[in-house]
Protein backbone atom coordinates (compact mmCIF):
# COMPACT_ATOMS: atom_id res chain seq x y z
CA UNK A 1 0.00 0.00 0.00
CA UNK A 2 1.11 3.51 -0.73
CA UNK A 3 -0.14 6.13 1.72
CA UNK A 4 -0.03 9.88 2.02
CA UNK A 5 0.34 10.95 5.63
CA UNK A 6 -0.36 14.36 7.08
CA UNK A 7 1.17 14.35 10.55
CA UNK A 8 1.15 17.05 13.22
CA UNK A 9 4.76 17.98 14.01
CA UNK A 10 5.55 20.18 16.98
CA UNK A 11 9.00 20.49 18.55
CA UNK A 12 7.84 21.12 22.09
CA UNK A 13 5.09 22.66 24.17
CA UNK A 14 6.28 26.20 23.45
CA UNK A 15 6.68 25.95 19.69
CA UNK A 16 3.98 26.23 17.07
CA UNK A 17 3.15 23.03 15.24
CA UNK A 18 1.88 22.28 11.76
CA UNK A 19 0.75 19.40 9.58
CA UNK A 20 3.67 17.94 7.59
CA UNK A 21 3.22 15.68 4.53
CA UNK A 22 4.89 12.28 4.25
CA UNK A 23 4.66 9.57 1.63
CA UNK A 24 5.15 5.96 2.60
CA UNK A 25 5.22 2.89 0.36
CA UNK A 26 5.18 -0.90 0.72
CA UNK A 27 2.91 -0.92 3.75
CA UNK A 28 1.39 -4.33 4.40
CA UNK A 29 -2.34 -4.40 5.22
CA UNK A 30 -1.45 -6.78 8.06
CA UNK A 31 0.68 -4.20 9.83
CA UNK A 32 -0.70 -2.46 12.85
CA UNK A 33 -0.96 1.32 12.66
CA UNK A 34 1.91 1.71 15.09
CA UNK A 35 4.06 -0.64 12.99
CA UNK A 36 3.34 1.62 10.03
CA UNK A 37 4.51 4.55 12.17
CA UNK A 38 7.65 2.56 13.05
CA UNK A 39 8.36 2.04 9.34
CA UNK A 40 7.86 5.73 8.71
CA UNK A 41 10.25 6.63 11.54
CA UNK A 42 12.90 4.24 10.22
CA UNK A 43 12.62 5.97 6.86
CA UNK A 44 12.87 9.42 8.50
CA UNK A 45 15.93 8.32 10.55
CA UNK A 46 17.62 6.93 7.41
CA UNK A 47 17.16 10.37 5.85
CA UNK A 48 18.72 11.96 8.99
CA UNK A 49 15.40 13.49 10.00
CA UNK A 50 13.73 13.78 13.39
CA UNK A 51 11.41 10.78 13.90
CA UNK A 52 7.76 11.39 14.77
CA UNK A 53 7.27 11.15 18.54
CA UNK A 54 4.22 9.11 19.56
CA UNK A 55 3.10 7.33 22.72
CA UNK A 56 2.92 3.55 22.90
CA UNK A 57 3.66 0.82 25.39
CA UNK A 58 1.90 -2.56 25.59
CA UNK A 59 0.58 -2.59 22.00
CA UNK A 60 -2.17 -4.92 23.24
CA UNK A 61 -4.94 -2.39 23.90
CA UNK A 62 -4.50 -2.51 27.66
CA UNK A 63 -2.16 0.25 28.79
CA UNK A 64 -3.96 3.25 27.25
CA UNK A 65 -0.70 4.84 26.10
CA UNK A 66 -1.31 5.26 22.39
CA UNK A 67 -3.21 8.40 21.73
CA UNK A 68 -3.42 9.41 18.11
CA UNK A 69 -6.35 11.20 16.49
CA UNK A 70 -6.56 9.49 13.10
CA UNK A 71 -8.71 10.83 10.28
CA UNK A 72 -10.88 12.79 12.68
CA UNK A 73 -11.35 10.15 15.37
CA UNK A 74 -9.39 9.05 18.44
CA UNK A 75 -7.77 5.66 17.80
CA UNK A 76 -8.87 5.83 14.17
CA UNK A 77 -11.89 4.66 12.22
CA UNK A 78 -12.48 1.34 13.98
CA UNK A 79 -14.59 1.10 17.13
CA UNK A 80 -13.77 -0.46 20.53
CA UNK A 81 -10.02 -0.55 19.87
CA UNK A 82 -6.94 1.48 20.69
CA UNK A 83 -4.55 2.78 18.03
CA UNK A 84 -2.21 -0.17 18.57
CA UNK A 85 -5.05 -2.54 17.63
CA UNK A 86 -5.86 -0.64 14.45
CA UNK A 87 -4.61 -2.40 11.33
CA UNK A 88 -3.67 -0.98 7.97
CA UNK A 89 -6.28 -3.15 6.27
CA UNK A 90 -8.75 -0.50 7.45
CA UNK A 91 -7.22 1.84 4.86
CA UNK A 92 -6.97 1.66 1.08
CA UNK A 93 -3.98 2.02 -1.21
CA UNK A 94 -3.52 5.71 -2.01
CA UNK A 95 -5.41 6.97 1.06
CA UNK A 96 -4.50 10.22 2.77
CA UNK A 97 -4.36 9.80 6.54
CA UNK A 98 -4.47 12.73 8.95
CA UNK A 99 -2.65 11.98 12.21
CA UNK A 100 -2.98 14.47 15.05
CA UNK A 101 -2.42 14.44 18.81
CA UNK A 102 -5.34 14.30 21.26
CA UNK A 103 -6.22 17.97 21.54
CA UNK A 104 -7.32 19.59 24.79
CA UNK A 105 -6.05 22.43 26.93
CA UNK A 106 -5.78 19.92 29.78
CA UNK A 107 -3.60 17.64 27.58
CA UNK A 108 -0.71 19.91 26.56
CA UNK A 109 1.47 18.64 23.72
CA UNK A 110 4.92 17.45 24.77
CA UNK A 111 6.16 16.72 21.26
CA UNK A 112 4.47 15.84 17.94
CA UNK A 113 1.77 13.30 18.84
CA UNK A 114 2.75 12.90 22.50
CA UNK A 115 0.49 14.68 24.97
CA UNK A 116 0.76 15.10 28.71
CA UNK A 117 -2.17 13.24 30.24
CA UNK A 118 -1.02 13.67 33.84
CA UNK A 119 -4.26 15.60 34.46
CA UNK A 120 -5.88 12.14 34.63
CA UNK A 121 -3.25 11.03 37.17
CA UNK A 122 -4.02 14.03 39.37
CA UNK A 123 -7.75 13.30 39.18
CA UNK A 124 -7.02 9.72 40.25
CA UNK A 125 -4.78 10.91 43.08
CA UNK A 126 -7.54 13.19 44.35
CA UNK A 127 -9.83 10.25 45.16
CA UNK A 128 -9.63 7.34 42.73
CA UNK A 129 -8.63 4.78 45.34
CA UNK A 130 -9.78 3.07 48.52
CA UNK A 131 -7.91 3.54 51.79
CA UNK A 132 -7.16 0.05 52.95
CA UNK A 133 -4.39 -1.08 55.24
CA UNK A 134 -2.08 -3.24 53.16
CA UNK A 135 0.40 -4.01 55.92
CA UNK A 136 -0.46 -7.69 56.04
CA UNK A 137 -3.91 -7.71 57.61
CA UNK A 138 -5.85 -7.08 54.41
CA UNK A 139 -9.08 -9.05 54.12
CA UNK A 140 -9.67 -10.99 50.96
CA UNK A 141 -12.15 -8.92 48.92
CA UNK A 142 -13.93 -12.13 47.87
CA UNK A 143 -15.12 -12.72 51.45
CA UNK A 144 -17.59 -9.85 51.05
CA UNK A 145 -20.69 -10.89 49.10
CA UNK A 146 -21.52 -8.47 46.28
CA UNK A 147 -24.62 -8.68 44.13
CA UNK A 148 -23.83 -9.76 40.59
CA UNK A 149 -25.33 -6.70 38.90
CA UNK A 150 -23.17 -4.28 40.88
CA UNK A 151 -20.07 -6.45 40.52
CA UNK A 152 -20.55 -6.45 36.73
CA UNK A 153 -21.16 -2.70 36.57
CA UNK A 154 -18.09 -2.00 38.72
CA UNK A 155 -16.03 -4.27 36.49
CA UNK A 156 -17.28 -2.57 33.33
CA UNK A 157 -16.33 0.82 34.77
CA UNK A 158 -12.94 -0.52 35.81
CA UNK A 159 -12.12 -1.50 32.23
CA UNK A 160 -11.43 2.20 31.53
CA UNK A 161 -7.74 2.38 30.59
CA UNK A 162 -7.56 6.16 30.96
CA UNK A 163 -6.37 6.68 27.39
CA UNK A 164 -8.17 10.03 27.02
CA UNK A 165 -10.14 9.19 23.87
CA UNK A 166 -13.25 10.50 25.64
CA UNK A 167 -11.62 13.92 26.04
CA UNK A 168 -10.21 13.84 22.51
CA UNK A 169 -13.52 12.98 20.87
CA UNK A 170 -15.72 15.31 22.93
CA UNK A 171 -16.31 18.60 21.16
CA UNK A 172 -15.95 20.24 24.57
CA UNK A 173 -12.88 18.27 25.71
CA UNK A 174 -14.85 17.02 28.69
CA UNK A 175 -13.40 14.31 30.95
CA UNK A 176 -16.75 13.28 32.41
CA UNK A 177 -16.71 9.72 31.05
CA UNK A 178 -13.29 9.02 32.53
CA UNK A 179 -14.18 10.53 35.92
CA UNK A 180 -17.56 8.81 36.00
CA UNK A 181 -15.95 5.41 35.34
CA UNK A 182 -13.30 5.94 38.00
CA UNK A 183 -15.85 7.13 40.56
CA UNK A 184 -18.30 4.33 39.78
CA UNK A 185 -15.85 1.44 39.84
CA UNK A 186 -15.37 2.10 43.56
CA UNK A 187 -18.73 3.45 44.65
CA UNK A 188 -20.55 0.38 43.37
CA UNK A 189 -18.56 -1.87 45.71
CA UNK A 190 -18.81 -2.05 49.52
CA UNK A 191 -15.11 -1.29 49.96
CA UNK A 192 -15.50 1.92 47.94
CA UNK A 193 -18.76 3.12 49.46
CA UNK A 194 -17.04 4.25 52.68
CA UNK A 195 -15.24 7.14 50.98
CA UNK A 196 -17.76 7.67 48.17
CA UNK A 197 -18.80 11.18 49.26
CA UNK A 198 -15.30 12.65 49.48
CA UNK A 199 -14.19 10.77 46.40
CA UNK A 200 -16.79 12.18 44.05
CA UNK A 201 -16.40 15.72 45.41
CA UNK A 202 -12.61 15.66 45.15
CA UNK A 203 -12.43 14.03 41.74
CA UNK A 204 -14.97 16.37 40.14
CA UNK A 205 -13.26 19.34 41.76
CA UNK A 206 -9.88 18.22 40.37
CA UNK A 207 -11.43 17.60 36.95
CA UNK A 208 -12.73 21.19 36.89
CA UNK A 209 -9.38 22.58 38.06
CA UNK A 210 -7.57 20.83 35.22
CA UNK A 211 -9.48 22.87 32.63
CA UNK A 212 -11.56 20.19 30.92
CA UNK A 213 -14.74 21.40 29.22
CA UNK A 214 -18.35 20.83 30.29
CA UNK A 215 -20.28 17.74 29.25
CA UNK A 216 -23.17 18.46 26.86
CA UNK A 217 -24.26 14.84 26.49
CA UNK A 218 -23.38 14.41 22.82
CA UNK A 219 -22.38 10.81 23.58
CA UNK A 220 -19.23 10.97 21.41
CA UNK A 221 -17.09 9.78 24.34
CA UNK A 222 -19.02 6.54 24.70
CA UNK A 223 -18.90 5.82 20.96
CA UNK A 224 -15.16 6.45 20.70
CA UNK A 225 -14.16 4.81 24.00
CA UNK A 226 -12.01 1.74 23.20
CA UNK A 227 -13.63 -0.03 26.14
CA UNK A 228 -17.18 1.12 25.37
CA UNK A 229 -17.71 2.74 28.78
CA UNK A 230 -21.42 3.58 28.97
CA UNK A 231 -23.01 7.01 29.43
CA UNK A 232 -24.86 5.40 32.36
CA UNK A 233 -21.83 6.19 34.46
CA UNK A 234 -22.09 9.92 33.69
CA UNK A 235 -25.73 9.95 34.86
CA UNK A 236 -24.61 8.03 37.95
CA UNK A 237 -21.78 10.52 38.54
CA UNK A 238 -24.28 13.39 38.36
CA UNK A 239 -26.52 11.70 40.93
CA UNK A 240 -23.64 10.92 43.25
CA UNK A 241 -22.23 14.43 42.98
CA UNK A 242 -25.54 16.05 43.93
CA UNK A 243 -26.04 13.60 46.81
CA UNK A 244 -22.50 14.24 48.07
CA UNK A 245 -23.06 18.00 48.02
CA UNK A 246 -26.29 17.64 49.97
CA UNK A 247 -24.55 15.41 52.54
CA UNK A 248 -21.69 17.86 52.95
CA UNK B 1 -24.26 23.63 47.90
CA UNK B 2 -22.44 26.75 46.66
CA UNK B 3 -19.71 24.46 45.37
CA UNK B 4 -22.32 22.42 43.49
CA UNK B 5 -23.43 25.33 41.34
CA UNK B 6 -19.86 26.47 40.67
CA UNK B 7 -18.92 23.05 39.35
CA UNK B 8 -19.21 21.74 35.80
CA UNK B 9 -21.85 19.21 36.92
CA UNK B 10 -23.77 21.90 38.80
CA UNK B 11 -23.79 24.13 35.74
CA UNK B 12 -25.13 21.38 33.54
CA UNK B 13 -27.80 20.54 36.11
CA UNK B 14 -28.78 24.24 36.18
CA UNK B 15 -28.95 24.20 32.36
CA UNK B 16 -31.10 21.08 32.48
CA UNK B 17 -33.48 22.47 35.12
CA UNK B 18 -33.96 25.75 33.27
CA UNK B 19 -34.45 23.79 30.04
CA UNK B 20 -37.12 21.56 31.61
CA UNK B 21 -38.83 24.66 32.98
CA UNK B 22 -38.90 26.21 29.49
CA UNK B 23 -40.22 22.94 28.04
CA UNK B 24 -43.12 23.04 30.53
CA UNK B 25 -43.80 26.64 29.54
CA UNK B 26 -43.62 25.77 25.85
CA UNK B 27 -46.13 22.95 26.34
CA UNK B 28 -48.69 25.20 28.03
CA UNK B 29 -48.09 27.91 25.39
CA UNK B 30 -48.80 25.36 22.67
CA UNK B 31 -51.91 24.01 24.40
CA UNK B 32 -53.34 27.53 24.60
CA UNK B 33 -52.38 28.46 21.04
CA UNK B 34 -53.83 25.31 19.49
CA UNK B 35 -57.26 26.29 20.80
CA UNK B 36 -57.17 29.22 18.32
CA UNK B 37 -57.50 26.67 15.52
CA UNK B 38 -60.87 25.36 16.65
CA UNK B 39 -62.39 27.94 18.99
CA UNK B 40 -62.01 31.70 18.94
CA UNK B 41 -63.85 32.06 22.24
CA UNK B 42 -61.77 29.49 24.15
CA UNK B 43 -58.57 31.08 22.85
CA UNK B 44 -59.77 34.53 23.91
CA UNK B 45 -60.83 33.26 27.32
CA UNK B 46 -57.49 31.52 28.01
CA UNK B 47 -55.46 34.45 26.67
CA UNK B 48 -57.46 36.89 28.75
CA UNK B 49 -56.86 34.74 31.83
CA UNK B 50 -53.11 34.48 31.17
CA UNK B 51 -52.86 38.17 30.39
CA UNK B 52 -54.74 39.41 33.43
CA UNK B 53 -54.29 36.89 36.23
CA UNK B 54 -51.99 38.55 38.81
CA UNK B 55 -50.29 35.24 39.64
CA UNK B 56 -49.40 34.70 35.98
CA UNK B 57 -48.53 38.33 35.28
CA UNK B 58 -46.52 39.27 38.33
CA UNK B 59 -45.05 35.98 39.53
CA UNK B 60 -44.94 33.41 36.71
CA UNK B 61 -44.07 35.88 33.94
CA UNK B 62 -41.02 37.35 35.74
CA UNK B 63 -39.88 33.81 36.64
CA UNK B 64 -40.24 32.84 32.98
CA UNK B 65 -38.22 35.86 31.80
CA UNK B 66 -35.49 35.09 34.36
CA UNK B 67 -35.55 31.43 33.23
CA UNK B 68 -35.18 32.39 29.56
CA UNK B 69 -32.34 34.84 30.28
CA UNK B 70 -30.60 32.34 32.56
CA UNK B 71 -30.82 29.53 29.99
CA UNK B 72 -29.37 31.71 27.23
CA UNK B 73 -26.65 33.37 29.30
CA UNK B 74 -25.61 30.02 30.80
CA UNK B 75 -25.60 28.49 27.31
CA UNK B 76 -23.25 31.16 26.01
CA UNK B 77 -21.00 30.92 29.08
CA UNK B 78 -20.74 27.13 28.78
CA UNK B 79 -20.06 27.35 25.06
CA UNK B 80 -17.30 29.91 25.64
CA UNK B 81 -15.75 27.71 28.36
CA UNK B 82 -15.97 24.65 26.13
CA UNK B 83 -14.25 26.45 23.25
CA UNK B 84 -11.48 27.51 25.63
CA UNK B 85 -10.97 23.87 26.63
CA UNK B 86 -9.60 23.13 23.13
CA UNK B 87 -7.55 26.14 22.03
CA UNK B 88 -6.09 24.40 18.93
CA UNK B 89 -8.74 22.76 16.76
CA UNK B 90 -8.34 19.50 14.88
CA UNK B 91 -7.48 19.65 11.18
CA UNK B 92 -10.01 16.84 10.67
CA UNK B 93 -12.83 16.18 13.15
CA UNK B 94 -15.51 13.64 12.23
CA UNK B 95 -18.19 14.42 14.77
CA UNK B 96 -20.82 12.77 12.60
CA UNK B 97 -19.16 9.39 13.28
CA UNK B 98 -19.94 9.54 16.98
CA UNK B 99 -22.70 12.02 17.74
CA UNK B 100 -25.82 13.68 16.37
CA UNK B 101 -25.53 16.95 14.46
CA UNK B 102 -28.18 18.52 16.72
CA UNK B 103 -26.24 17.65 19.87
CA UNK B 104 -23.07 19.28 18.56
CA UNK B 105 -24.79 22.47 17.42
CA UNK B 106 -27.06 23.45 20.30
CA UNK B 107 -25.48 26.91 20.38
CA UNK B 108 -26.47 27.54 16.73
CA UNK B 109 -30.06 26.37 17.20
CA UNK B 110 -30.09 28.36 20.46
CA UNK B 111 -28.98 31.57 18.72
CA UNK B 112 -31.71 31.17 16.07
CA UNK B 113 -34.29 30.62 18.84
CA UNK B 114 -32.99 33.71 20.65
CA UNK B 115 -33.39 35.78 17.45
CA UNK B 116 -36.89 34.36 17.06
CA UNK B 117 -37.72 35.29 20.65
CA UNK B 118 -36.70 38.89 19.92
CA UNK B 119 -39.13 38.93 16.98
CA UNK B 120 -41.82 37.15 19.02
CA UNK B 121 -41.48 39.63 21.89
CA UNK B 122 -41.66 42.51 19.41
CA UNK B 123 -44.76 40.97 17.84
CA UNK B 124 -46.77 40.05 20.92
CA UNK B 125 -45.20 40.89 24.26
CA UNK B 126 -44.22 44.52 23.55
CA UNK B 127 -47.69 45.48 22.14
CA UNK B 128 -49.28 43.68 25.09
CA UNK B 129 -47.21 45.63 27.61
CA UNK B 130 -47.93 48.83 25.68
CA UNK B 131 -51.68 48.08 25.66
CA UNK B 132 -51.92 47.27 29.35
CA UNK B 133 -49.29 49.29 31.14
CA UNK B 134 -48.28 52.23 28.94
CA UNK B 135 -51.46 53.28 27.14
CA UNK B 136 -53.58 51.63 29.87
CA UNK B 137 -56.39 50.90 27.43
CA UNK B 138 -59.66 49.39 28.70
CA UNK B 139 -59.48 45.62 28.78
CA UNK B 140 -61.20 43.87 25.87
CA UNK B 141 -61.43 40.10 26.48
CA UNK B 142 -62.18 39.46 22.80
CA UNK B 143 -59.16 41.20 21.25
CA UNK B 144 -56.62 38.33 21.43
CA UNK B 145 -57.82 36.21 18.51
CA UNK B 146 -57.95 39.23 16.20
CA UNK B 147 -54.44 40.25 17.22
CA UNK B 148 -53.18 36.74 16.56
CA UNK B 149 -54.62 36.35 13.06
CA UNK B 150 -53.51 39.86 12.18
CA UNK B 151 -49.90 38.87 12.89
CA UNK B 152 -50.13 35.79 10.69
CA UNK B 153 -51.33 37.70 7.64
CA UNK B 154 -47.74 38.47 6.69
CA UNK B 155 -46.11 35.61 4.71
CA UNK B 156 -42.59 36.75 5.64
CA UNK B 157 -43.42 36.57 9.32
CA UNK B 158 -45.07 33.16 8.92
CA UNK B 159 -41.99 31.95 7.01
CA UNK B 160 -39.64 33.24 9.72
CA UNK B 161 -41.76 31.63 12.42
CA UNK B 162 -41.78 28.26 10.64
CA UNK B 163 -38.01 28.42 10.06
CA UNK B 164 -37.49 29.18 13.74
CA UNK B 165 -39.71 26.26 14.72
CA UNK B 166 -37.45 23.95 12.72
CA UNK B 167 -34.48 25.13 14.79
CA UNK B 168 -36.59 24.83 17.93
CA UNK B 169 -37.26 21.24 16.95
CA UNK B 170 -33.53 20.55 16.51
CA UNK B 171 -32.86 22.12 19.91
CA UNK B 172 -35.58 20.15 21.68
CA UNK B 173 -34.70 16.75 20.20
CA UNK B 174 -31.36 16.83 21.99
CA UNK B 175 -32.35 19.20 24.79
CA UNK B 176 -35.03 17.06 26.38
CA UNK B 177 -33.09 13.79 26.45
CA UNK B 178 -29.89 15.62 27.43
CA UNK B 179 -31.57 17.31 30.39
CA UNK B 180 -32.73 13.97 31.80
CA UNK B 181 -29.18 12.63 31.46
CA UNK B 182 -27.84 15.72 33.26
CA UNK B 183 -30.38 15.24 36.02
CA UNK B 184 -29.01 11.73 36.51
CA UNK B 185 -31.91 9.69 35.15
CA UNK B 186 -31.06 6.02 35.16
CA UNK B 187 -30.14 5.00 31.64
CA UNK B 188 -32.42 1.99 31.62
CA UNK B 189 -35.06 4.58 30.70
CA UNK B 190 -32.93 6.22 27.99
CA UNK B 191 -34.61 4.40 25.10
CA UNK B 192 -38.09 5.59 26.06
CA UNK B 193 -36.75 9.07 26.95
CA UNK B 194 -35.15 9.35 23.50
CA UNK B 195 -38.45 8.40 21.86
CA UNK B 196 -40.32 10.98 23.96
CA UNK B 197 -37.68 13.59 23.06
CA UNK B 198 -38.16 12.95 19.36
CA UNK B 199 -41.95 12.96 19.66
CA UNK B 200 -41.99 16.16 21.71
CA UNK B 201 -39.17 17.83 19.77
CA UNK B 202 -40.90 17.27 16.45
CA UNK B 203 -44.53 17.37 17.60
CA UNK B 204 -44.63 20.68 19.46
CA UNK B 205 -42.73 22.80 16.87
CA UNK B 206 -44.74 21.12 14.08
CA UNK B 207 -47.88 22.08 15.99
CA UNK B 208 -46.74 25.71 16.27
CA UNK B 209 -45.97 25.68 12.52
CA UNK B 210 -49.42 24.31 11.83
CA UNK B 211 -51.05 27.09 13.89
CA UNK B 212 -49.14 29.81 12.01
CA UNK B 213 -49.86 28.27 8.60
CA UNK B 214 -53.50 27.57 9.49
CA UNK B 215 -54.20 31.21 10.31
CA UNK B 216 -52.21 32.41 7.31
CA UNK B 217 -54.17 30.27 4.82
CA UNK B 218 -57.54 30.63 6.56
CA UNK B 219 -57.34 34.40 6.43
CA UNK B 220 -55.37 34.69 3.21
CA UNK B 221 -58.20 36.04 1.12
CA UNK B 222 -60.05 37.93 3.79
Amino acid sequence: MKLYLKIWRQKNNKSKGSMIDYEIDNISPDMSFLEMMDVLNEKIIEENGDPVAFDHDCREGICGSCSMFINGEPHGPDKLITTCQLHMRKFKDGDTIYIEPFRAKAFPIIKDLVVDRSAFDRIQQSGGFISINTSGNTLDANTIPIEKENADKAFDAATCIGCGACVASCKNSSAMLFVSAKVSQFSLLPQGKVEATDRVLNMVNQMDEEGFGNCTNTGACHVECPKGISLDYIAKLNREYVKANIKK
Amino acid sequence: MKKLFNSSIGRKIAMALSGVFLIVFLTQHFLINITSVFSESIFNMLSHFMGNNPLVQFILQPILIVGVIFHFVMGFVLDWQNRKARPVKYAVYKGSRNSMFVSRNMIISGIVILSFLALHFYDFWVPEMDYKYIQVLPEDPDRYYEELIHKFENPVRVGLYCLSFIFLSLHLIHGLSSSTQSLGTNNKYSSIINKISYAFGIGIPAGFCFIALFHFFMHFNT
